[in-house]
């Protein structure tokens, strides 16, 4: 997904002239073209977030389209503040490419997992945040990234995750996509959690019953039409998020369904409890010892329904 | 370096200003904008390549003032070229004012960043000097830093920066008075030896009497001070300065409520000195 996500920013580079690259003593694969091509608006700075952040706000309020990629957790968490004020209350269009959202860097410790990344991004005014579920999906965000308003913080997972999306759904930020649609259950999923929500609506399939997967790639601005249209239809409504259960995706729907008086609707939200998750391994290993498995999610969703 | 640097009459008027800002305003960062007053002066007045009829005027210079917080001496300023009304100046902080107590840019004219959070603008000023070299404009970024801002870890993040890629078309302004908050700044975190630490970060380094008009013009005009670097003018400046009271005195570093006869007993000296 990074490699896709880097490939496209020097396609928009090729076509945009105030487009610029900004990394943080990051590996040099995938960029070599950009930096031999366009020498004069490729930045490899040092690891100093905080001023990168501040920098590409300069490089923005002077014109530019500054493209920046680190480590996700070092992009969200070191330098917040100069996310908050530098890019966010000015409303820059900077462009934030957190590699390693989620647990993607779980064998290397909680240093390094981007757990919360979602929730503090939420409570900025003005940004806007994105969870692409596959590497074809983060081409349709770059591509829409260019004259997108504002400043955008664009979650990468980690890579070789199943294409489940296509470009017969369409792709446009702050649109909610239905992967597929049933009249059970509805499951609303972000990220590479829609891959599970869309084994888990199989699952459910073969016992008869039918889920809606509703993917949130855009955490914000959050597409809360959709959520109550398709809630409206359920019997039940799960929401499944890599990423700790405050602040992020199930936060999110239980606020709209609440809001707009359709809290009564079965509900259930899996996601990491408030812990570090402390323990080594692989992402799939973390993920499925805090239950973020289609077969966790099926069991969940029957539980609901039997209700 | 002392500062013997006596304030000349215009000084004076902008000394004057501040206090109905401060009275007008009911508080205010008054230290700070009295240590920085005659920096921002020079800029506007001799330095600065800017349109008060055009403030976004895509050529001209960068000003970031990083030190939000002596927001009043560059709102004097702003004023005085025309960027807006004078009278706005008396209304700051209130409901409904373009003028906040830490400077915003998306409220008022001419203001280039929002500042206040110590330890921003000189990212923002490395920023801003990267677009104009990468674009071949010959427009300038000024930022005006504090010394208390420099304890900020952030800052010398953006030196490092600013050193590597020789940054000729960026000058930062140290507002060098000494003092912070709490008390003297070499009792809090001394920066000493402070020169000595730009021209290890890649800067070509001055120094000057930050109250001394004509040799601040004459310093900023000799910018940039080395062909192949970027440039610092540290200013050796007075906390309050133009103020028996004011000078370094912590009780003035924020000052809300200003009693009458405080503002009648400052009026007084400054028409009493010399």
């Amino acid at each position: 997904m990074r490699k896709a996500c880097l490939l496209a920013v020097h396609e928009l580079a090729k076509g945009d002239p105030r487009v610029v690259f900004v990394g943080s003593d990051i590996t040099k694969q995938n960029l070599e073209k950009f930096a031999a091509e366009f020498p004069d608006r490729y930045f490899m700075e040092g690891i100093y977030e905080q001023h990168i952040i501040g920098m590409c706000a300069g490089l923005a309020m002077s014109g530019k389209i500054p493209y920046i990629n680190t480590i996700a957790t070092f992009l969200t968490r070191r330098c917040y503040e100069q996310v908050l004020i530098d890019l966010c209350l000015h409303e820059l269009p900077v462009r934030l490419l957190g590699s390693g959202g989620g647990t993607v860097y779980a064998p290397l410790g909680p240093t390094h997992l981007a757990n919360e990344d979602l929730a503090i991004m939420r409570a900025i005014p003005n940004m806007t945040i994105v969870a692409p579920c596959d590497a074809d999906e983060i081409k349709r965000v770059m591509m829409q990234s260019l004259d997108w308003h504002g400043p955008l913080y664009v979650r990468i997972a980690k890579g070789g995750d199943k294409v489940v999306s296509s470009d017969a759904r369409g792709f446009k930020i702050g649109e909610a996509i239905p992967m597929r649609e049933g009249k059970d259950v509805l499951l609303v999923s972000t990220g590479i959690t829609t891959q599970v929500a869309l084994e888990a609506a199989d699952l459910l399939a073969k016992d008869g019953l039918t889920a809606t997967v509703l993917h949130m790639h855009t955490l914000k601005p959050f597409d809360s039409p959709r959520v109550l249209h398709y809630a409206a239809q359920a019997r039940a409504v799960l929401t499944i998020e890599e990423h700790t259960l405050i602040g992020g995706l199930g936060s999110a729907v239980a606020e709209t369904l609440m809001d707009a008086g359709q809290g009564g609707v079965p509900f259930a939200r899996l996601g990491f409890p408030d812990v570090f998750t402390e323990e080594l391994g692989s992402q799939a290993e973390i993920m499925g010892k805090y239950g973020l498995t289609s077969a966790n999610l099926t069991a969940k969703a029957k539980q609901l329904l039997s209700k | 370096m002392e500062q013997r640097a006596l304030i000349d009459s215009r000084g004076k008027d902008h000394r004057r200003l501040i206090l109905q800002m401060l009275v007008g305003s009911g508080r205010g960062h008054v230290g700070a904008a009295l240590s920085v007053m005659e920096i921002v002066r020079v800029l506007y007045d001799d330095i600065l390549r800017v349109d008060p009829a055009n403030p976004q005027w895509p050529d001209r210079d960068r000003f970031i003032f990083s030190k939000g917080h002596g927001c009043l001496a560059l709102y004097v300023m702003l004023a005085e070229k025309g960027f807006f009304p004078k009278e706005e100046l008396l209304r700051s902080c209130h409901f409904g004012s373009r003028l906040g107590g830490h400077p915003e840019s998306r409220k008022t004219p001419g203001v280039e960043a929002s500042t206040g959070a110590l330890g921003h603008g000189l990212s923002i000023g490395v920023g801003c000097a990267l677009a104009a070299r990468i674009d071949k404009k010959d427009w300038r970024t000024f930022v005006l830093i504090g010394d208390g801002e420099s304890n900020e870890g952030s800052v010398w993040e953006a030196a490092l920066s600013a050193g590597k890629h020789r940054l000729t078309n960026l000058t930062v302004l140290v507002d060098y008075n000494k003092f912070q908050s709490y008390g003297p700044s070499k009792d809090i975190q001394d920066l000493e030896p402070f020169a000595d630490k730009w021209r290890s970060f890649g800067f070509a380094v001055r120094e000057v009497d930050g109250h001394d008009v004509p040799a601040l013009r004459e310093a900023l005009r000799a910018t940039p001070f080395d062909a192949t670097k970027p440039s610092v003018l540290i200013c050796h400046t007075v906390k309050g300065k133009g103020f028996k009271t004011t000078e370094h005195n912590a009780d003035w570093h924020h000052k809300a409520k200003v009693k009458p006869e405080e503002l009648a007993a400052l009026l007084a000296e400054l028409e009493a000195t010399p």
